[in-house]
């Protein structure tokens, strides 16, 4: 089997000059794919994520998309790369409105970018209707649709987000669940770290559980579903 | 008769000259809350800045004049403030690049940098004194008056006269153009909207590729435009003398920090909202309530409230009640 599209790989390391927080740590995605890293508070999931992002340094492994090592690179040159990131908190300008959101995310961009903003709104019509409103003034679902589709903007071939679904209603989080598969069905692989672990490894090809920054499962989401431990453990029984 | 007696007479003292001055304390907070809310620190050297700027206008406008040079009946500084702002820029670039800069990589917190801010002011401050002194430059040429009050009287009848001063007018025009100028900038190009998103969430700018440096770039260009325009708009209005644009700063903090800072509108309304206060507290009223009250109630004080020596209590008072009661502006601005 070739090598998967972007992966980071035995990831060691931590903030700073603190301690590790990653030990060994595997965490990959194929184009098209759904790729979720789940785990208890504190697994070091969303450090994955940002390692992956370049926003802390790796003693030990390395990072690589599209067989390419990018694990020097600066988050700015990843977005460059093609990687698109919606961090957990703050992901909007707030005081800006919708459209200037997407603006700003194709703001590296120099062709014209009114087909991606296009698909963006034909993604999530209800920023369509919000376009000229304040983002700052959206509910947090709909906040979550502008912070993704900012991400979107640059057209990039891998997305990363950091609990997409964190603080919205189960209802708003089953409705993001289906555009993130709309998302990865237009070819993009997506990334992600979830707390709500059941419903995130029912859309998952594959599913990542972190335990202490360890890989503790790994396998593809209806596989870990199935796991009689990954079930004791994680999901409740 | 009486009544329209009191209009004129307010207009004359308090209304055209706090518009007046308002404009001015605009430009100033305007520059000031740029620098918060994109730079994130209060810069001191605001006020010392227009200074400069205005200082250099002020050597310009001698210069033409003494070459015979003259945009009359317009004031020859008009012309001269162009290279003012490009001289200013110069300075604010080179002060970011040998200090500002070594702090921002630093991450340095809001308050050091405005200590540093401080430093700066003091050593434009010397820069400023030492170049031009530290006494009162007049250097209004061109008409003084667009209708002079005597002129006033002569055209309507009436016993009270309405001067407006050519630099009024100027002021106003300027600071509308200039304050267009700089929303058309900040809502419609896309440089403004990247600073704007570089104020609101500097992570998620940087994570959309926006250069920070670029926007930092910007940021003192425009400021070097607002500062210095400001100051010589103030200096033709008044007078230029380095002290009193150093206490300048008071009214221009407390316009920007009551408007809610990192605003621009804010910082627009708070510079009227000032001005109007200090003008209204400090003019003696004896003239227009004589004129509107009967006659047994004329005052026979003058009817003022402070002394105009005190005006920057005034300042004072107000940003004290909008830190008190409403730390983030009367418009939505970041608290302190």
């Amino acid at each position: 089997m070739s090598e998967p599209y972007l992966i980071g790989e035995s990831m060691t390391g931590g903030y700073g000059n603190g301690p590790d927080i990653l030990h060994d740590c595997t965490v990959s995605v194929e184009p098209g794919e759904i790729a979720v890293i789940v785990g208890p508070n504190g697994a070091g999931k969303s450090t994955a994520m940002k390692a992956i992002f370049g926003m802390l340094s790796l003693g030990e492994g390395k990072v690589k998309l599209d067989g390419e090592d990018i694990s020097k690179l600066t988050p700015q040159d990843r977005v460059l790369k093609g990687m698109g990131f919606v961090p957990q908190n703050q992901n909007i300008f707030t005081s800006m409105t919708v459209q200037e959101n997407l603006e700003m995310g194709a703001f590296i961009r120099t062709d014209d970018f009114s087909v991606t903003m296009e698909q963006v709104f034909n993604l999530f019509p209800v920023l369509l209707e919000k376009r000229n409103q304040s983002a700052g003034e959206l509910s947090g679902g709909q906040r979550q649709q502008v912070a993704v589709g900012r991400a979107l903007m640059t057209k990039p071939s891998v997305l990363m987000l950091d609990e997409p679904t964190a603080g919205v209603s189960p209802i708003v989080m089953d409705e993001l669940f289906d555009r993130i598969i709309d998302v990865a069905k237009s070819g993009i692989s997506i990334l992600m770290v979830e707390q709500n672990a059941r419903q995130a490894l029912e859309i998952a090809h594959k599913g990542f559980v972190l335990v202490q920054g360890r890989n503790a499962f790994s396998g593809s989401g209806k596989d870990l579903l199935a796991d009689k431990e990954v079930r004791k453990s994680f999901l409740g029984g | 008769m009486e009544f329209l007696h009191a209009v004129i007479v307010l207009s004359n003292f308090v209304i055209i000259p706090a518009i007046t001055y308002g404009s001015q304390l605009a430009l100033g907070a305007l520059g000031v809350t740029l620098v918060y809310g994109i730079l994130r620190f209060s810069n001191f050297a605001h006020g010392d800045t227009m200074a400069f700027g205005t200082m250099v206008a002020i050597l310009f406008t001698w210069w033409f004049q003494s070459i015979g040079v003259s945009i009359a009946p317009l004031p020859t500084a008009l012309l001269a403030l162009p290279i003012a702002i490009v001289l200013t820029a110069l300075l604010l670039l080179g002060t970011d690049r040998v200090v500002l800069r070594f702090y921002r990589k630093q991450k340095s917190a809001p308050v050091i940098l405005l200590i540093v801010s401080l430093g700066i002011m003091f050593v434009y401050n010397g820069l400023v004194r030492f170049i031009i002194g530290v006494g009162d430059q007049r250097f209004s040429d061109g008409s003084r008056f667009i209708i002079s009050a005597r002129d006033f009287k002569k055209l309507t009848g009436l016993d009270e006269g309405l001067a407006i001063k050519t630099t009024q007018v100027i002021t106003v025009i300027t600071a509308v153009m200039v304050v267009a100028l700089l929303f058309w900038f900040l809502n419609r190009t896309r440089t403004g909207k990247s600073m704007r998103a570089f104020s609101d969430n500097e992570d998620l700018a940087l994570l959309s590729g926006i250069n920070p440096e670029r926007v930092v770039l910007y940021t003192w260009l425009i400021v070097a435009a607002l500062a210095t325009i400001a100051g010589t708009l103030y200096g033709l209005d008044k007078s230029f003398k380095p002290f009193v644009y150093f206490q300048l700063l008071l009214p221009i903090f407390a316009a920007a920090i009551v408007g809610g800072l990192g605003n621009p509108l804010g910082a627009i309304a708070g510079g009227f909202l000032i001005a109007f206060s200090e003008v209204f507290i400090t003019y003696a009223w004896k003239k227009v309530l004589t004129y509107t009250l009967p006659e047994q109630f004329a005052p026979s004080g003058l009817m003022q409230l402070l002394a105009t020596e005190y005006k920057f209590a005034v300042s004072f008072a107000i940003l004290l009640v909008v830190l008190l009661f409403k730390p983030t502006g009367l418009f939505k601005g970041k608290s302190l």
